[in-house]
């Protein structure tokens, strides 16, 4: 009797009970014992005869990656660091001795990518699952990637965010070094791949960025016209003054507030010396009262078309008066040597040094100090700040932000300051200092903060307390600093006078091991990575 | 690539790589500790002990005490998986700092200097222990062998079990037909609770095989016409198995052996070493897979046999958060003997005797198109029917991911292919799978079963495990 598998099915579905199934039991057999025999063979020969399916479309080839590929020391070390992403994390507290690996990802693959390497394919699921964890690791990640793994992320929606810009060229392989390729992409591409086309070209070809961007520039929307805009801060030069002195009648308010920066950053500019004027007719020098000349300060009385037109906004934040807040963008938008020749002074520092009338002071340093940052002028940024060994004025009064002034201060002088605060204030304030220093630290700073590490020791407090301090040092300090930090690892005696917290002394051998041990780390990442 | 093929053996016997000692660790957590003291940071006094190929390892770990920890690794220890000792109180086994130690021990002669001088007193007095251990439990030729009344007490206990599981499968056989004649759309609502009630009592009658393929009758799901259909053929497969059991006797031997194992009754390892005729091949490590199922991991370690090109199949297992000792990373060849279980389709092994330390032998071998590892599942259900599938070597397969119907591995060649096994869902394994073919051809190890394919290992060109 032949039966197919689905008559088989029906009849199990229904019961032998019920109905008499297609099969017929041996002798002494009952109908149900039958039915599964019969099913047995039918499964067994469906097993055995199971053919290949057609296959669908294949994805595209994957573009080629050209650069080479990591030694096989960090390609292991690679894999242990994004095995170790789902860590503890930092976080105050007692971390042990062992370095903490997921704070070491972000210089490692920097590194890497300054040596041009690519990542091994198979590691290329972890490493976008580690970026889509952390933003802060995306830019990196995705430039070691490479091509590969942005076309791995179309494949994949939940790598959707390696598509969206932010990382390397999407040019996908196919360098845009032909203008052809180029233009096409900038007229048929994605708004994540316009982008990553545009600053790729910008860094290769300022003028030739700007002149693709002009090409479509009246049809783009306004939220792209913003994107697009704040990409030619790279590389921003006179040239492109033109482009954003147009820019500035744009229809939206961001976009013109986004070119008036921009130009207000390019000293030899029309809107600058517009500022400069408006600036000086605010601002001059007392001489009239007996002693010192101080600088007095007129606020402007009104903000009409054109000053509105050259980005300052007119609408003040509750709680500001609106001819301070209108003065304020005055000057920060206002070249900054304006005001040597203004006062009649040779330096930043004397300028600085000036008394100010009538309580503008902190309006007025406030803004240069912005403009001091905006301009990145160093001797402006360095007379502002004043020296490391001043009080640091009280939270929340200041308008100085000494973070902000020392990046635009060299990165020697930026360590030597801090250096000098750190010796002088200790390390409460020290974090978002330390934070802008290049890494590695340079001496005398990296031996600052080790000293006074080693003095809040003494002082008997426990290291959690400074586990920010900590953890920066562990990512900053040289490399070369792990032999002279050994002898801190020791495990002192517990001091008997009773003095200090209980147990600290065997915490700070641990956070000082760990310090070592993730130094010693860094310096082993390194060579790793040269091969 | 292009880089040596084969690790460089310095005199003093080969250093492991890293994805080796990874492979030791117990769980996750344990990598991730581990991974974090393999650096010079907390190690002091570490060295390393070389005695043609067979050494150890030992240092003191710096941790939150005063003491340092004491860490010491026999790296042979008997039946080939390492030894590890430490004064930690983890119970871990191997501890994270075993674990550091041998990391940083594969970093080279920088890292922990190995020489011929004696390890200090406190790992020499471990290692010396463990070595006598090992001599007393080789195989003793002279040794008296099981008295007569032991061999008789083994009979009848053995006698005893076979009669349970054949009153297990009876019953078992009264409960499936009863399931058929009342029809399995009158079961449909009901069936969750009497299965697991049946599964307990097929672990009563000391049948753990018939008792999980019951437990996989209740996880059958689906909807309608499905599920019943799924039911169907494992009800049927299990029918077949309780047949084979019941009549024993008028099976071919190979085939008799098949149905004791899927029932449940293992055999001991030692034993077959003992009796069987061993296998001797350079073993190429095709894949290593862990499964925890919460109580248990059970490590799945495939071979390749260059000579014989036979595959087989080691199991291991550990119980309460310990690895299995037993630890091959892929893409090593060890020139061993394998004994087969006898089996109508043997592939499950045990290792034997070593000729020689593990040497890497990173290419894959030879395979064949999809429809060959289909043909291969298929030919072996003609010697074992309750099979799910049979490993295969595919070379030439281009993965397609399509994480809403399910990937495939299609055919370089032929516009045909074979489906993944939906049960790898979407997991990390295929993306890797998949990065690496980067939409080229690819040579892929895996198990091709009725459901599909799973892919374990493909090489890039160094093997990459799935």
């Amino acid at each position: 009797m032949i039966s197919t598998w689905d008559d088989l099915v029906t009849a199990a579905l229904l019961g032998t009970g019920r109905r008499t199934p297609p099969t017929r039991p041996r002798p002494g057999q009952d109908a149900a014992a039958a039915l599964l025999d019969a099913a047995a063979l039918r499964t067994v020969q469906r097993r055995a005869g199971l053919l290949p399916v057609a296959a669908r479309d294949l994805p595209d080839a994957a573009p080629e990656d050209p650069r080479p590929s990591l030694p096989p020391a960090a390609r292991r070390r690679l894999e242990l660091l994004l095995a170790d992403r789902t860590g503890s994390g930092g976080g105050a507290g007692r971390r042990g001795s062992a370095p903490d690996l997921v704070e070491l990802l972000p210089q490692w693959l920097a590194a890497a990518n300054s040596h041009g390497y690519r990542a091994p394919a198979a590691l290329l699921p972890a490493l976008l699952d580690a970026a889509r964890a952390r933003t802060d690791l995306r830019p990196q990640a995705l430039a070691l990637a490479g091509p590969r793994a942005l076309w791995l992320a179309r494949l994949n929606p939940q790598w959707k965010y390696a598509l969206r810009g932010g990382g390397p060229a999407p040019a996908a392989g196919t360098h845009p070094s032909d203008t052809e390729a180029a233009q096409r992409v900038w007229q048929e591409g994605l708004f994540s791949e316009r982008v990553a086309l545009l600053s790729s070209v910008r860094r290769r070809d300022p003028a030739g960025a700007r002149e693709l961007l002009a090409t479509t520039w009246p049809t783009e929307r306004a939220e792209d016209r913003l994107m697009f805009l704040d990409s030619l801060r790279e590389e921003l030069s006179p040239a492109d003054e033109p482009f954003l002195e147009q820019a500035l009648s744009d229809r939206s308010r961001n976009v013109r507030a986004t070119a008036a920066e921009l130009l207000s950053t390019l000293p030899g500019s029309a809107l600058a010396a517009r500022m400069a004027e408006r600036a000086r007719s605010c601002v001059g020098l007392d001489r009239t009262g007996d002693g010192v000349p101080r600088i007095a300060v007129e606020a402007p009385h009104e903000c009409d078309g054109g000053m509105q037109r050259d980005g300052i906004v007119a609408k003040p934040p509750s709680g500001r008066g609106e001819r301070s807040w209108w003065l304020g963008q005055l000057v920060e938008a206002t070249p900054l040597d304006t005001w040597c020749e203004r006062f009649g002074v040779t330096s930043a520092a004397e300028a600085v040094a000036l008394p100010v009338a009538d309580g503008w002071q902190p309006d007025l340093h406030a803004a240069w100090c912005r403009a001091a940052v905006r301009q990145r002028d160093a001797a402006w940024s360095r007379a502002l700040l004043g020296p490391a060994t001043s009080p640091p004025a009280p939270e929340g009064s200041s308008w100085r932000d000494p973070a902000k002034l020392l990046s635009a201060l060299p990165a020697a002088e930026r360590a030597e300051w801090v250096a000098q605060f750190i010796a002088t204030h200790g390390l409460s304030e020290a974090f978002r200092l330390l934070a802008v220093c290049a890494v590695p630290w340079a001496e005398p700073l990296g031996r600052a903060v080790v000293d006074a590490l080693d003095i809040a020791r003494d002082a008997g407090s426990y290291p959690w307390s400074f586990s920010g301090v900590m953890g920066l040092a562990e990512r900053c300090l040289d490399p070369a600093e792990a032999d002279r930090l050994e002898v801190l690892t020791a495990l002192p005696d517990e001091p008997q006078d009773g003095t200090g917290a209980p147990g600290a002394v065997g915490y700070w051998a641990e956070a000082f091991q760990r310090l070592v041990g993730t130094l010693r780390l860094r310096a082993t990442m390194r060579a790793e990575l040269a091969g | 690539m292009g880089g040596p093929s084969v690790v460089d053996m310095n005199p003093q016997g080969e250093r492991w790589t890293a994805e080796q000692v990874l492979a030791l660790a117990p769980d996750v957590a344990s990598r991730k500790a581990g991974a974090e003291l393999g650096v010079p940071g907390p190690w002091s006094a570490a060295g390393a002990r070389t005695e043609g190929g067979a050494g150890a390892v030992w240092g003191e770990c710096a941790g939150s005490g005063s003491k340092p920890y004491r860490t010491v690794v026999d790296l042979s220890g008997p039946g080939g998986g390492p030894g590890f000792h430490c004064s930690c109180p983890s119970r871990k086994f191997p501890c994270k700092h075993a674990l550091g130690l041998l990391l940083l021990w594969t970093e080279g002669e920088d890292a922990v200097r190995a020489s011929d001088a004696a390890p200090p007193g406190w790992a020499g007095e471990w290692l010396e222990r463990r070595q006598r251990a090992e001599r007393a439990t080789e195989p003793q030729p002279a040794a008296a062998g099981p008295t007569a009344a032991d061999t008789e007490a083994a009979r009848r206990r053995s006698e005893r079990r076979a009669q349970r599981i054949a009153a297990g499968a009876t019953e078992l056989e009264q409960r499936l037909t009863d399931l058929l004649r009342g029809g399995l759309a009158a079961a449909e609502g009901d069936a969750y609770g009497p299965w697991e009630e049946t599964a307990a009592r097929m672990v009563d009658a000391q049948a753990p095989g018939l008792a999980a393929r019951v437990r996989e009758l209740a996880s059958v799901t689906g909807s309608g016409a499905e599920r019943a259909a799924r039911l169907l053929e494992e009800c049927a497969l299990l029918h077949t198995l309780n047949q084979g059991y019941l009549h024993l006797d008028r099976l071919p031997e190979a085939l008799a052996a098949t149905v004791r194992t899927r029932v449940g009754i293992t055999s001991d390892a030692a034993t077959l070493l003992a009796s069987a005729a061993p296998v001797r091949d350079l073993w190429l490590v095709l894949a290593q897979q862990d499964s925890d199922d919460g109580r248990l991991i059970t490590r799945k370690i495939w071979l390749h046999g260059r000579n014989t090109g036979r595959t087989a199949l080691l199991l291991s297992h550990g119980a309460g958060g310990r690895a299995p000792e037993l630890s091959l990373p892929t893409g090593l060849a060890l020139d061993a003997d394998l004994a087969y279980y006898p089996a109508a389709r043997p592939l499950r092994a045990a290792l034997g005797a070593r000729h020689a330390a593990p040497a890497p032998s990173p290419a894959p071998p030879a395979g064949g198109d999809v429809a060959a590892a289909l043909r291969a599942y298929g030919e072996a259900l003609r010697d074992d029917p309750w099979l799910e599938s049979w490993p295969a070597v595919v070379s030439a397969v281009t993965p397609v991911p399509d994480p809403e119907h399910g990937w495939q591995l299609a055919d370089a060649y032929s516009g045909s292919a074979l489906p993944v096994d939906p049960r790898c869902g979407d997991r990390t394994g295929l993306w890797r799978l998949a990065a690496i073919s980067g939409g080229s051809p690819v040579t892929v190890f895996g198990e091709c079963g009725h459901r599909g394919f799973t892919p374990l290992t493909t090489w890039a060109p160094e093997p990459v495990a799935l």
